[in-house]
């Protein structure tokens, strides 16, 4: 061994060897991938459909079984050891094949979904039984997207078994994926139904309060239609405030939506590489509320083009729709928001990007009981809890100064609270009076120290 | 005025920002050999076992220092002339200085075992250490860890994460023996023989045994056992490092010697954190202080004092807390290892033996309690601070248990079991639990 290796570049410490067991899983996982594109270039629909159906089992079947090897045996508590030593979860090269192959399967499906066509075939009888019609490829990436959280939902349930909250929690978004965003939509179609997803709002789902869309709900759903109409509107304004008021931001981005189920079980194992510098911060607030303002901007030039009747607006709200859509709804939300996961973070697209979170973190900042609360002088500036916040925030900033974190972009995960090794932080609803209160046991001209 | 401060520990830093934040037209420059930048000592384990990188232990990003004009400066200061008012540095510059704080940390104490410089014997205390472990224990598989406090437990969860066989070596007939009761010491046990760590207690450390290359092969016990160890972490505590001081008139004893105020025999000569040695420390309180929080608060104490309001050192009420393993420990107040005369000890502890409760108590001044011992239970720092400032009773304590609890949502709440066990226990002293988790926002409000 050379004398170079007494640098502190930890990056090329030998990992402990992987085992035969866990090799055996991963190839499992492997051979499932590789079923899954023979699968894709097919013609024979039944040969197809086999190779599928292997595939996914193989897939699912090894990564649960890994995540049970991994983290589902031995001693409860935070399982985050080589986190930063491997390869797959430290910008390694297996994390840019991950990443390539991600971005990839996102610009084929947008872009080139002619190429999906022997895959969305293999799903024509369970989209049947499901929603009464063929499937499609949106209908295919459902299925890929349900099944992920699912299935990484189930590693995050051994991985954070020590913590009840965790536990609660990813129940939760696994339940919201596969019932509301899911299975719900599909028995929507079966009976005739507008296709609707009752989990997400304007403005993250623009389209749901642009006046086309409520035109052909109320037309085609009829009554149902109209609830959907209400319920959305009702959502939007009306209950996403008051729950923001009593819980936080957390009671949607980290327990309901889809996309935040996404990152808090497949995106899991990349939360560390979210950007903490306060460059990115910068980044954010120059993105993320604009996009917010843009959203807003089309919706109210949709509304004032109809009461109009189309007489000023109608091709610039258009034009303008059509490129929110591709930017943010296209490129942003789906090739940059997952295809990067491993090299960006889980969370890329929620804190740059979604207006539903700039919404959600106005509230949380300025009308909300949230906090999460320093213990005292407790803080040991470790930095756990930067290491583990998926939305780039410098956690111990707030922790080492004895603040409480009041951050618009904190989706409430409780990954810092489950990572500090002092149990210095906690996420709590209380009154609203002194939530920015710092504690006195810890600043320099505290009353303590000075009497 | 020019203030220097050797360190750039958390003792020399939080006293340069406190000195910044009072005085911000003082010029400030820190001297540290060791890295460029501050970090978190505390957090050098998570290094090594991978959980952050070294950039993620710096508690302030880079930019923090330049724009809060401290200056930094990364070299050994070899020489002190205090009758000059400089400091010599090893890149041959010298510095001179109005106020000078002398916050030089710790360095690793041996006790003159045979064979304790061979390669492979170490302590863990700051980057170098880390760099040289990491280097060290590359494919090893046994280790030997001497000591049986914080950074042994630390030392051998970190070996384990590599897959590396540790023993370790306690004086004591218990884990932390100095410090913990025996409840609680045995709960730290088992967490060690869960993780696979083996413990010779009521052993020390005799020999280190060499291979033909001069590296650690073995060790010898005091029990006259050989344990096979390709690495050997000494974790036997700290001593002030005084290399600094040593021929020059600041007056040392095992450390710096420092007044109330923190300052050495030479006016204008301070000393804070690991390296200073109280004259007069206060009624239950060490002379020499080696904590995170100590270094901390002494900082902010001298920092008021070299920004130009003398402020005397006060430790306040005691707090500490450490994570073993799994096993998250927090204490407040004063728990020692064996019971102080007159005082009563209430001590929780479910069946499954995963946490613990230890409330001590004094009968005597009206059950005012004393102290607090948390084992995988997170209790709220206010809180527990104010029941011990305002000596609060046992029975108000116990009745309004919840009040203190900081565990995380949906964690399941001990405190009705608490109650029936401290009833059990003391029967006269019987209470109803009057204050569950919910009701926190009450007495907070209070």
């Amino acid at each position: 061994m050379s004398s170079a290796d007494s640098s502190l570049a930890l990056g090329h410490s030998p990992l402990p060897a992987t085992n035969g067991t866990e090799r055996t899983l991963l190839t499992a996982v492997g051979l499932g991938l590789l079923a899954l594109l023979v699968a894709a270039f097919t013609a024979d629909v039944e040969q197809a459909r086999l190779s599928f159906y292997a595939g996914l089992a193989l897939v699912c079947g090894g990564t649960l079984g890994w995540s049970w090897y991994k983290f589902g045996r031995g001693e409860e508590g935070v399982q985050q050891n080589n986190l930063w030593l491997r390869s797959s979860t430290s910008r390694g090269a297996v994390a840019w094949v991950v990443g390539i192959v991600l971005t990839g399967f996102y610009v084929v499906l947008y872009w080139y979904p002619h190429y999906l066509e022997n895959l969305v075939r293999t799903l024509d009888p369970f989209s049947l039984a499901l929603r009464a019609r063929p499937a499609d490829q949106w209908f295919l990436y459902g299925t890929f997207y349900t099944l992920a959280v699912l299935v990484m939902g189930g590693r995050a349930l051994w991985k954070y078994r020590n913590s009840r909250y965790q536990l609660v929690r990813t129940g939760s978004v696994m339940f919201f994926q596969l019932g509301f965003a899911f299975i719900l939509p599909g028995i929507l179609l079966f009976f005739q139904k507008p296709e609707f997803y009752f989990t997400y709002f304007w403005p993250l789902k623009y389209d749901y309060l642009f006046p086309g869309t409520v035109d052909y709900l109320i037309k085609d759903g009829q009554a149902l239609g109209v609830f959907m109409v209400f319920w959305g509107a009702l959502m939007a304004f009306l209950a996403t405030p008051v729950l923001t008021y009593f819980y936080g931001k957390r009671w949607y981005c980290s327990w309901v939506c889809g996309c935040g189920g996404l990152a808090e079980t497949a995106g899991d194992a990349y939360r560390q590489l979210s950007d903490k510098s306060r460059r990115a911060w910068r980044l954010e607030v120059a993105l993320i509320y604009p996009i917010l303002g843009f959203i807003i901007l089309v919706t109210l030039l949709m509304w004032a083009d109809r009461l109009l009747q189309n007489a000023l607006l109608g091709s610039v709200a258009g034009g303008l729709y059509k490129t929110y859509g591709f930017l943010i709804g296209a490129v942003f939300s789906g090739v940059v928001g997952v295809g990067f996961y491993p090299i960006l973070g889980n969370r890329v697209w929620c804190r740059f990007g979604c207006p539903m979170a700039a919404y959600l973190g106005l509230l949380q900042k300025h009308f909300s009981r949230f906090r999460i609360t320093t213990n005292g002088g407790q803080c040991i500036s470790c930095g756990n809890c930067s290491n583990v916040c998926e939305m780039g925030i410098d956690v111990k900033q707030y922790a080492q100064r004895g603040e409480p974190i009041i951050r618009a972009s904190c989706v409430g995960c409780g990954m810092c609270s489950n990572a500090c090794p002092r149990g210095v932080l906690n996420l709590e609803n209380g009154p609203r009076e002194g939530r920015y209160q710092a504690s006195p046991l810890i600043h320099a001209d505290s009353l303590r120290i000075l009497s | 005025m020019h203030l220097v401060i050797i360190g750039n520990g958390i003792t020399g830093v939080t006293a340069a920002l406190t000195v910044r934040r009072r005085q911000p037209g003082a010029r400030i420059t820190l001297v540290s050999d060791e890295s460029a930048h501050h970090y978190s000592r505390t957090a050098l384990m998570y290094v090594y076992m991978g959980h952050m990188r070294a950039q993620d232990i710096k508690p302030y990003e880079d930019w923090f220092w330049s724009e809060n004009r401290l200056e930094l400066i990364q070299a050994t200061a070899t020489g002190l002339d205090t009758g000059r008012q400089q400091v010599h540095l090893s890149t041959g510059v010298t510095l001179a200085y109005d106020k000078l704080l002398l916050a030089t940390g710790s360095v690793t104490k041996r006790y003159g075992w045979p064979g304790q410089n061979l390669r492979g014997v170490q302590g863990l205390y700051g980057l170098p250490d880390l760099a040289r472990m990491e280097q060290d224990t590359r494919g090893i598989t046994q280790a030997v860890v001497v000591g049986g406090g914080l950074i042994g437990v630390e030392l051998a969860e970190m070996l384990h994460t590599r897959g590396i066989h540790v023993t370790m070596l306690v004086r004591e007939a218990r884990y932390w023996g100095s410090v913990l009761p025996p409840e609680e010491a045995r709960l730290v046990d088992q967490q060690l023989t869960a993780n696979g760590i083996t413990v010779r207690y009521q052993t020390e450390l005799a020999e280190v045994l060499a291979d033909a290359d001069g590296r650690v092969r073995a060790v010898r016990t005091t029990a006259d056992e050989e344990l096979p160890a390709q690495w050997l972490g000494i974790a036997t505590g700290v001593a002030p490092n005084l290399s600094l001081v040593q021929h020059t008139a600041v007056e040392t004893d095992r450390g710096i010697l420092v007044n109330e105020q923190l300052e050495t025999s030479v006016p204008g000569v301070y000393a804070a954190g690991d390296c200073a040695q109280h004259r007069q420390a206060g009624a239950g309180e060490v002379p020499i202080e080696q904590l995170w929080y100590t270094g901390r608060m002494q900082g902010e104490t001298v920092g008021h004092t070299l920004a130009g309001q003398p402020t005397p050192y006060r430790r306040g009420i005691w707090f500490n807390s450490a994570k073993f393993f799994n096993l998250e420990y927090q204490t407040y107040g004063q728990v020692p290892a064996r019971p102080a005369a007159g005082s009563e000890s209430f001590y929780w502890e479910p069946a499954n033996g995963q946490r613990a409760l230890r409330i001590n108590f004094d009968p005597a001044r009206s059950f005012a309690v004393t102290g607090f011992n948390a084992l995988g239970l997170r209790l709220r720092h206010d809180v527990c601070e104010a029941w011990l400032r305002e000596q609060a009773p046992v029975q108000t304590v116990v009745a309004h248990l919840g009040a203190a609890n900081f565990d995380p949502e949906f964690y399941r709440q001990h405190e009705p079991e608490i109650v029936a066990h401290f009833n059990r226990a003391f029967p006269q002293q019987a209470v109803q639990l009057r204050q569950g988790k919910c009701l926190i926002s009450k007495i907070l409000n209070l």
